[in-house]
């Protein structure tokens, strides 16, 4: 497959590598509840992080964490009975102004879709449009974002993004069927990478292809996302595929992130118990092998979450206070770089205090 | 865990369950009704030895689930045949299920929502005759349930499905199959629902009922360290076909075959950060398994693989056996020509 960059118009203003390493995206106390009969269920709860231009960051979490929830209120897509019921997102576009995501009314944010946020989703069978070309749909996308580009622009372009992800531009002319699992779920990402976004939002881009295939999906994110230079917030549970690639980790449970940091730093050194218990969930490959143990108990449950720390009740190594006081998300000891825990056995913010 | 017993122990009882050579054809229509035939699994054996485990390991579309469906005889074969202690295995019926299990993917849609786990249970029970009178099934449910650790029991024996979470429906499943008191269980995925924190904890229960109870245990899987954490044996199925089996160990770390090469290294591995996947520049094509139902001649992976020659295109190859019990059906070892696989490293691999 040849790959060349996008020579499109916009392609001058497409992320600079001068503004790489900018905040992109600030989240600060956002909370997403879902309005139910017996009240609301707090699926995010003030969670706060900022995202770079440029930077891979991994969502891990259980299913029930939150992390689902809080990427469709980043991209504005989530439905009733979830809402936005607090917090920021601020949102840096090129030119230095400044968005507040939550706020903003759907007449100004219909331009910045597919521009400046994409979002791939898990099942590519059902996020295309199952009785329309491929070719009308990455159509459908350039015309409404580009109006009076020609129809042979249309198809040169389609073309081109379709090489980008190793698919021969032929197949624009096929359905969604008559794809393979694989193909569909990169033609997605062609279709997510077709306005060059700033921020590609992918939620759990690879659990429905096999390994061989979702190695082959990740080895091309990384290098399109090195060369295009757009941020990702990248969502899954699995923690050992976001150890090799994503720039940070965020570790959600009962919908507040719990820990941040490097993916070398969660691996060797995980400051809460649940980061830990969740390393130590997947069995090695080629490591010695030693009885593992997962974690005891089940996710809480969010319509009636435990009071203090949410992890409490199946931590091994919880305090007294832990039942009571919630640990806020602050930064550990300056050794530990840029890193972010929840939780009361690490609250010393003291150099020298006993932290570990 | 289970302990690693070497493979010449186990051969000297005859197999609890075995498939013999086994074959599957499906015939299928399409959307405008011309028949194919789509040939799901070619020539297996398999076989599963009390207290141990196997892991039959594969993509999707590989064969192993209709594979399992053979042993559990839900399918019947194509050829070959199903052995059951060594003798040919009776006809499927109740008979057949008191000594195969099978346990599947999804506890959510595989246990009777509408009844609690006091009647799921006992109704197996009652069923094969191990439990006549309500104080029987009541004490026979409360000790299931503390086998598959859902503990305290008489708490879990009066809930409804939905009041459980993911793994504790497995559990109860599993529970449903060992209240027939099998000999053999089949695992189809029995993680692969359930959330990443509780996983081992079912692993750690499989391994148990087969170290404790000496049961045979049939471990069916994509995810290839699950498989190296709970099984003895590895089975690598590719498109229908057996390509290698062994020694987990000799297998993972020392694979054979060509696929058995791109599966493991295509494996997420948190001791291979920083290197791997950054480090993969070029664009690389590794294909897609074939269609089964025109299924490529040969060897079924050789249009994907970097060491293809003429006779993979014209034959499957005969297996060759080595040292520790390792085998693989590549024709690399039939032309002495095995070295090159240990030298290629993964990122020269296709």
């Amino acid at each position: 497959m040849t790959a060349r960059p996008l020579d499109t118009a916009r392609s001058a203003s497409a992320p600079s590598s001068a503004l790489r390493g900018e905040p992109l995206l600030d989240v600060s106390r956002l909370t997403v509840e879902y309005v139910t009969e017996r009240g609301a269920v707090l699926a995010c709860n003030e969670v706060s992080f900022t995202l770079r231009r440029g930077e891979i960051l991994g969502l891990a979490g259980e299913s029930g964490s939150g992390k689902s929830s809080l990427i469709t209120a980043l991209t504005r897509l989530q439905r009733l009975p979830a809402l936005t019921t607090g917090g920021e997102i601020r949102y840096h576009t090129r030119d230095g102004h400044l968005l507040d995501l939550v706020t903003l009314d759907e007449r100004r944010l219909r331009p910045l879709r597919w521009t400046e946020l994409a979002i791939v989703l898990q099942s590519a069978m059902a996020a295309f449009n199952p009785v329309m070309r491929l070719k009308a749909q990455f159509a459908d996308v350039i015309v409404e974002h580009q109006p009076g580009i020609t129809g042979d622009e249309v198809a040169e372009r389609t073309g081109r993004l379709l090489r980008m992800v190793g698919i021969a531009p032929e197949r624009a002319h096929s359905y969604p069927h008559e794809l393979s699992g694989g193909m569909r779920q990169r033609a997605l990402i062609a279709l997510a990478l077709a306005c060059e976004p700033e921020l590609v939002v992918m939620d759990e881009p690879t659990t429905a292809v096999d390994v061989v295939m979702q190695r082959q999906i990740m080895a091309q994110i990384l290098r399109l996302q090195r060369r295009l230079g757009f941020a990702v917030v990248f969502v899954t549970h699995d923690l050992s595929l976001l150890m090799e690639i994503a720039d940070r980790i965020a570790i959600m449970y009962a919908g507040r992130i719990v820990e941040i940091g490097a993916p070398q730093q969660l691996y060797t050194d995980p400051l809460h118990p649940y980061t830990r218990g969740l390393r130590d969930a997947f069995p090695p490959l080629h490591a010695p092998l030693t009885k593992l143990a997962g974690i005891p108990g089940s996710p809480p449950d969010l319509r009636d979450p435990p009071p203090g720390c949410a992890f409490h009740p199946r931590c091994a190594q919880r305090l007294p206070e832990c039942e009571q006081v919630l640990p806020r998300l602050h930064q550990v000891l300056p050794q530990h770089g840029e890193r972010q825990v929840a939780c009361l056995l690490h609250d010393s913010i003291d150099p020298g205090g006993e932290a570990s | 865990m289970t302990t690693a017993a070497p493979t010449s122990d186990a051969t000297d009882e005859p197999a609890l369950l075995a498939a013999v050579d086994v074959s599957k054809h499906f015939t299928v229509r399409d959307q405008l009704g011309r028949k194919a035939t789509v040939r799901a699994v070619e020539h297996a054996s398999v076989a599963l030895h009390r207290g141990r485990v196997v892991a039959l390991v594969g993509e999707s579309g590989s064969g192993k689930t209709t594979l399992a469906r053979m042993l559990a005889q839900f399918h019947p074969v194509s050829s070959g045949e199903i052995r059951l202690a060594g003798h040919r295995a009776p006809p499927a019926g109740r008979g057949y299920f008191r000594q195969v299990q099978l346990i599947f993917q999804d506890p959510f849609s595989s246990l009777n929502t509408l009844h609690k786990v006091r009647h799921i249970l006992g109704r197996v029970l009652r069923v094969h005759g191990h439990a006549h009178t309500r104080a029987e099934v009541e004490e026979q449910v409360l000790s299931l349930l503390n086998r598959v650790n859902l503990t305290p029991a008489e708490e879990f024996i009066d809930k409804r499905p939905r009041e459980m979470s993911g793994g504790q429906l497995q559990r109860v499943a599993i529970a449903r199959a060992l209240a027939v008191r099998p000999t053999v269980l089949l695992g189809d995925e029995p993680i692969s629902m359930l959330d990443v924190s509780i996983r081992l904890d079912v692993l750690n229960l499989l391994a148990r009922l087969c170290d404790e109870e000496g049961l045979a245990l049939l471990y069916i899987t994509h995810d290839i360290a699950s498989a190296r954490y709970l099984c003895d044996e590895v089975q690598v199925m590719y498109a229908g076909q057996t390509v290698e089996g062994g020694p987990k160990e000799a297998v993972i770390q020392s694979p054979k075959h060509p696929y058995t090469r791109l599966l493991i290294d295509s494996s997420p591995d948190p001791d291979r950060t920083g290197r791997g996947l950054r480090d993969q520049d070029d664009a690389e094509d590794l294909g897609e398994p074939p269609n089964l139902t025109a299924p490529p001649d040969g060897c079924r992976f050789h249009p994907r693989c970097p060491f293809a020659m003429d006779d993979c295109r014209r034959a499957f190859p005969d297996r060759t056996t080595f040292a520790d019990g390792q085998w693989a059906h590549c024709w690399l070892h039939q032309h002495g020509r095995s070295a090159e696989l240990d030298r290629t490293t993964s990122k020269e691999l296709p």
